[in-house]
Parts: C-alpha cells; sequence; structure tokens
C-alpha cells in the first residue's frame, strides 16, 4: 500500500477521539461522566509541570528509566545484513514497558483523589505493574484476568497476589483478556464513583488510546537520543510486537514523522491466519466496535466477537489500537505476523545468541526480524522493542516444545 | 404519525397506570421457544416487549444476559433470525410495541442503513444500543430517527442535570432510567431515590420514564410503578427461563408458563400501584 499523504501523522486523536474512522467512544452512559472527568483531569495534568516533573522522578528512580538500547551483536553477525538494536524496555523495573503507562495513570488516579483501582490483564504484566504501582501509593488494587491466563502465566499472579492486589480470574465468555476487559468495564460501571479504571494498552474509549500513547511514547523518544548518541542519525526501521499495540505505539509515534524510517508492527498469527486460530486482527480481521472503540476486530459474519488465539497470553486479543488501525489503512505502519512456532524458535535462538530470555511477545518481533535483516545492508539499523523479559513464559515455552517432541 | 410506543404510553396514561416491559433475548433458548414465549408475554401483561440481540461481548450486562446471549448465540441466533422473530411476532400481533436492545456491531457489521430498513420493515418500533451515547448519535440514533424509529436512550444515576439535556437531545418513544450503577441483574434499587430520580428527569423532558434494573418481583415493580411511566424487568424473567431448562440446555415443558406466570404476577404489581396511585 502506498503511504497516504499528510502533513502529519502525530496530530491525533480529533476532539472526539477519532484517528480518521477508528477510534470513539463506545461506552455505556453509566461510564461517560467518568471518560469525560478522566479526558479533563488528564489534559490538566498534561498541562502542568509538577505532574511531569514528578512522573519523571519515579520513572528514573523507581523504573529505572532510562532503558539501555543495545547492540545485538551476535544476532546481527548471525543474519550478516541490518544491524540489530534492542531497545531494553525487558529491563524495567517488573519486567516490561507496560510499568511506564502505569506510573503515569496511578498518578492521575491520585491527583483525581480515586480510592480504589482496577485493571485487567493478559500475560500478566500490567497486572504487575499496576499492583506494583498500587502497592508503592498505597491504593488498594482489584487485578481481572482470563482463567486461562491464570492458568498459563503462574508466576505475574503469585507475583500480583505477593504485591497486595486482589487477583480476580474471568470465566465469562473465552476466559482470556477480552473477557478480563469486560469484566473489569462491569465492575467499572458498578463502582464508577471512587474507581479509577487503568487500562493497559492504547485501546478503549477516548481518551485512552492517546493517554497510554502518550505515556509510552517515553521508549521512542529514548530511542531517538540513544541511536543519535550511537550512530549519529536515526534509525532506518522500527519493529515491534502488536497486541493492543502499547509498547509498538510507544516506540513508533514519535518518528512517524520521520519518512526514512520504516516501521513495522508484527501480529501473533497462532497456528497461522488459514487456520482461523490467530490474533492478527489487521491481518485476519475487520473494522467493527468493541471496548470503547472502533477498530479491526476479529469476528464472524453476524458481528459476534471471535476468539484469539496466540501461545503468547499477552497478544491473545481480538483488536487492536484504534491508531494502528489508522496507521495500517494509511499506509503508514506496515503490519507483518509471526506463527507460535517461529515465536518460540525466535525465543530460544535469542535465548542462546545474546543472553537475553525475550517474553513471547517481543519473540513475534524478532522472528520477523530474522527474515528482515539478512536482506538489508550492513548500515541499516534497525530498533526491536524488546518489550519484556521472558521469565514468565518459560513454562509455555517447555510445554510447547514437549508437545511438539511427541508429534 | 406517532409509533406504536407512543400510542401504547399514551394509552396507559388515560388507564392511570404504568406500562409493564419485559425484556427477554431473542434465540434464548431457542428460536421458536424465543418466538413463542414473545407472543405469549402480551396475554401475560406485558405492554411493551424489548427483545435482547445477543452479543459476545454484552459489557454492561450481568451473569444472567450474559449467559441467555451465549445460549441464543449457540443456538444459532443472529440479528437476521432476529429480525425475522419480529416479522414472526407482527403476524398476529399489530398493537404491541418491540424494542430490539443491544450492542452496537452486530448492527455495524450488518449495516446500519439496511438494519434500518429491514427493522422497520419487521414491525421494530425501537432500539437501545447500550454502547450508544450521545457523542455517537451519527452512527445510528440520527439515521434511526430519519427512518421513522424510536431511539431509546438510557439515563443513570450518573447522568446529572448539566449532562441530561445532552441525553435527552435526540431520545424518543421513553426514556429508559436505569436505577443503579451497575450492571443488569443486580441488587434491588431504592424505590424513594427511584422516584425522585424520575421526577428530576421529568423536569427535563414530557417522555414517559420507563425504570429499570433490580426489579425481581410484584413487589418490587409495585414500588417502583408508583413513581415511573414504567418498569422494565429482565433478569428475574430470565432466571425463571433458566431454571426451566434441562441438562443439555434444552426448552423444558413448563418453559413459557413458568415466565408468563412471573409476568402476569409483575403486572398485577404494577397494576395495582396504579390503583394506590387513583386513591
Amino acid at each position: 500500500m502506498t503511504v497516504q499523504q499528510v502533513n502529519s501523522f502525530r496530530t491525533g486523536p480529533d476532539e472526539r477521539g477519532h484517528f480518521g474512522i477508528y477510534g470513539g467512544r463506545f461506552v455505556a452512559e453509566t461510564l461517560m461522566p467518568n471518560i469525560l472527568e478522566l479526558e479533563a483531569a488528564y489534559a490538566a495534568a498534561k498541562a502542568d509541570p509538577a505532574y511531569q516533573k514528578e512522573m519523571d522522578f519515579h520513572l528514573a528512580h523507581f523504573v529505572g528509566r532510562p532503558s539501555p538500547l543495545y547492540f545485538a551483536e551476535r544476532l546481527t553477525a548471525k543474519f550478516g545484513g541490518a544491524k540489530i538494536y534492542f531497545k531494553r524496555e525487558d529491563l524495567n523495573h517488573t519486567g516490561a514497558h507496560k510499568v511506564n503507562n502505569v506510573t503515569g495513570q496511578i498518578m492521575l488516579a491520585l491527583r483525581m483523589g480515586k480510592k480504589r483501582n482496577i485493571a485487567e490483564t493478559g500475560a500478566g504484566m500490567h497486572g504487575v505493574a499496576t499492583a506494583t504501582l498500587c502497592a508503592k501509593f498505597g491504593l488498594p488494587c482489584v487485578v481481572y484476568m482470563g482463567a486461562v491466563d491464570v492458568e498459563r502465566q503462574q508466576p505475574n499472579v503469585l507475583r500480583m497476589k505477593m504485591l497486595g492486589a486482589e487477583v480476580r480470574p474471568v470465566t465469562s465468555g473465552s476466559h482470556t483478556l477480552k473477557d478480563a476487559m469486560n469484566e473489569a468495564l462491569r465492575d467499572w460501571v458498578t463502582n464508577v464513583s471512587d474507581t479509577f479504571y487503568c487500562i493497559g494498552t492504547v485501546a478503549g474509549p477516548h481518551p485512552y488510546p492517546a493517554m497510554v500513547r502518550d505515556f509510552q511514547c517515553i521508549i521512542g523518544n529514548e530511542t531517538r537520543e540513544q541511536m543519535q548518541e550511537a550512530e549519529g542519525r536515526l534509525p532506518d526501521s522500527l519493529v515491534a510486537c502488536i497486541g493492543g499495540g502499547s509498547n509498538a505505539m510507544g516506540l513508533f509515534h514519535p518518528f512517524l514523522d520521520d519518512r526514512s524510517v520504516e516501521i513495522y508492527g508484527v501480529e501473533a498469527a497462532g497456528h497461522g491466519i488459514p487456520s482461523g486460530q490467530h490474533a492478527a486482527s489487521v491481518a485476519g480481521g475487520r473494522p467493527g466496535v468493541l471496548h470503547g472503540n472502533r477498530t479491526y476486530l476479529l469476528m464472524d459474519a453476524d458481528g459476534q466477537i471471535t476468539e484469539a488465539h496466540s501461545i503468547s497470553a499477552g497478544l491473545d486479543y481480538p483488536g487492536i489500537g484504534p491508531e494502528h488501525a489508522w496507521l495500517n489503512d494509511m499506509g503508514r505502519v506496515k503490519f507483518l505476523s509471526a506463527t507460535d512456532d517461529e515465536a518460540v524458535a525466535a525465543f530460544q535462538l535469542c535465548s542462546q545468541l545474546e543472553g537475553i530470555i525475550p517474553a513471547l511477545e517481543p519473540a513475534h518481533a524478532l522472528a520477523r526480524v530474522f527474515d528482515l535483516a539478512p536482506k538489508l545492508p550492513e548500515d541499516h539499523l534497525m530498533v526491536v522493542n524488546m518489550s519484556g523479559r521472558g521469565d514468565k513464559d518459560l513454562d509455555s515455552v517447555a510445554q510447547f516444545l514437549e508437545s511438539k517432541k511427541k508429534k | 404519525m406517532s409509533t406504536r410506543i407512543e400510542k401504547r404510553f399514551a394509552a396507559l396514561k388515560a388507564e392511570g397506570r404504568a406500562a409493564l416491559v419485559t425484556f427477554t433475548m431473542s434465540g434464548d433458548p431457542d428460536y421458536a421457544t424465543s418466538l413463542a414465549l414473545a407472543k405469549a408475554l402480551p396475554k401475560a401483561g406485558a405492554d411493551l416487549i424489548e427483545l435482547g440481540m445477543p452479543f459476545t461481548d454484552p459489557m454492561a450486562d450481568g451473569v444472567a444476559i450474559q449467559a441467555a446471549g451465549l445460549r441464543a448465540l449457540k443456538g444459532g441466533q443472529t440479528l437476521i433470525k432476529t429480525l425475522a422473530m419480529v416479522r414472526d411476532f407482527r403476524k398476529d400481533n399489530d398493537d404491541t410495541p418491540i424494542v430490539l436492545m443491544g450492542y452496537y456491531n452486530p448492527i455495524y457489521i450488518y449495516g446500519v442503513d439496511k438494519f434500518l430498513v429491514d427493522a422497520k420493515a419487521a414491525g421494530v418500533d425501537g432500539l437501545i444500543v447500550v454502547d450508544l451515547p450521545p457523542e455517537e448519535d451519527v452512527e445510528l440514533c440520527l439515521p434511526a430517527l430519519k427512518a421513522g424509529l424510536n431511539f431509546i436512550r438510557l439515563a443513570t444515576p450518573t447522568t446529572d442535570d448539566k449532562r441530561l439535556p445532552a441525553v435527552l437531545n435526540n431520545t424518543s418513544g421513553f426514556v429508559y432510567y436505569v436505577s443503579i450503577a451497575g450492571i443488569t441483574g443486580a441488587a434491588a434499587p431504592d424505590a424513594s431515590k427511584v422516584s425522585a430520580a424520575v421526577a428530576r428527569i421529568k423536569r427535563h423532558t414530557k417522555l414517559p420514564v420507563a425504570v429499570g434494573f433490580g426489579v425481581r418481583n410484584a413487589e418490587s415493580a409495585r414500588a417502583i410503578a408508583a413513581g415511573a411511566d414504567g418498569v422494565v424487568v429482565g433478569s428475574a424473567l430470565i432466571d425463571v427461563l433458566r431454571a426451566n431448562l434441562d441438562a443439555d440446555g434444552k426448552a423444558g415443558p413448563n418453559l413459557i408458563k413458568a415466565v408468563t406466570d412471573l409476568v402476569s404476577d409483575i403486572a398485577q404489581g404494577v397494576r395495582s400501584a396504579a390503583k394506590m396511585a387513583a386513591k
């Protein structure tokens, strides 16, 4: 697809929360006053230097930012093409990029005087980050997690509980991330006056997609400076995995108007797109309305949402953030996908060549890097968002490899 | 030209009593049972019928209605079949208003323009779409009004006086007051608070106000009816329906009688409130 000509890709959303036809505020009336209150509170906080200063302090001293931009020397040598850099979000406190957003939202919750915090989680990284910040600031925390995910991400369940959060397993629908989000929305509808809903990705009703993006943009902003320092110029390409798409948006957004930078988002293809068992909303879905926004969704002919499948709990969601949907249609971000098999192979290779055990989510991005990099010249600078660490996935990967052996 | 909904509320106002609005899920647990139930509801005392359009992800519904929607989908219900059910209902009932209630995505995928034409032709009178607040009126509300359908909006305890005019603007037929901030099937509301809330809404509109959420029996219906133009009952009916399914989820022999018995009982509650009000 050719890239559409616009003055800037960074001006969205409009005042009604739309990125082109995507986004919006498709929520029950009970929540509308809250959404409007949040929008106003976030606008005020954003304009307040004291809020930004406090956030910077916590990001530096509690989260450990800036995260390094690391040259993956042995992977680069193996593929003999582009220079591969990792943006090391896995080194953040709590082990993933999720904490960048949660720090911003919990500080906003405190400003707004909210007494209770809720969150949904898939792989558990957003749940752990939320439980962590709630522990630090003394807020009660309830995390909704699909029963299937509770099973496959036990280490994160234990971490959340140790941090004092209540983990509520969700047994409605397909028992995964989308159902956890439904339950969190039901909780919010019920406890509307005192509760802050900390959404973990660049999806949901306006202002969440824009707000979460803003908090995650620190990833791309740091990358720009660090690449300048390392190589004296901009990167040539960016690659990140996409479930809802917050790590990808954080890396991509600051570079959207640098037209020389090629941008790739990698969705989870599960057992392969033709199998129908995947989580690739752009490759295998179409525009629809769910969880407060219009975006690409997996659904049947009647508009019923279908179950996503991915070995990675963090990508196992039938939708994608609305700004990604728009960037796809505009041709600015190219969407690719990687299967369970490819992600596990990349997981192993990265562990063994770089001494970094990646989360299964960025392992999807790595799988495509391994095709892209060899075809590119040696002076091509490629940045992969290493969005999280893989300790949580060791059981899933071991079981996956065991089941392959039996076949 | 006034719609069936407007005519029905006007007639009941003349009678001096509140309307009983029932909610059941179309296709729950199967098309034939659900249609037979819908046809039996007016005789049992339902003045308006809300038919749920099942959706996989009903974010404002409690467990009873979530499960009803999933049963319907498992039974093969689609939006096409829901419209067919309304056509079948209209074959021998031309005056009971029918309101379709659900979420936007199935309508969006069906195609808004085609849906409005087909719904009107089938005999649908109004729509309640939970995830379309006034901020999204261009999507469906405005086209629906233009097509001659009522667009019924939810007002909630969180809809304050500042926001009410925006919610009431473009609302037609009646206003559905959700009596608690919460999901369907939750605890019963405090009747005195409800009548105060209805009075507050009535200061902003001439439309009838029907109250839902938490109505479970004749007694709670009577209490609500005393202060409102309509009482909506849903989860309580669906609980009875579910209790009359066999182990395989198929309709048991007493299902329709059990549900309509509860409707008759609640209708008595609504009507006795009118007598009390008349005194």
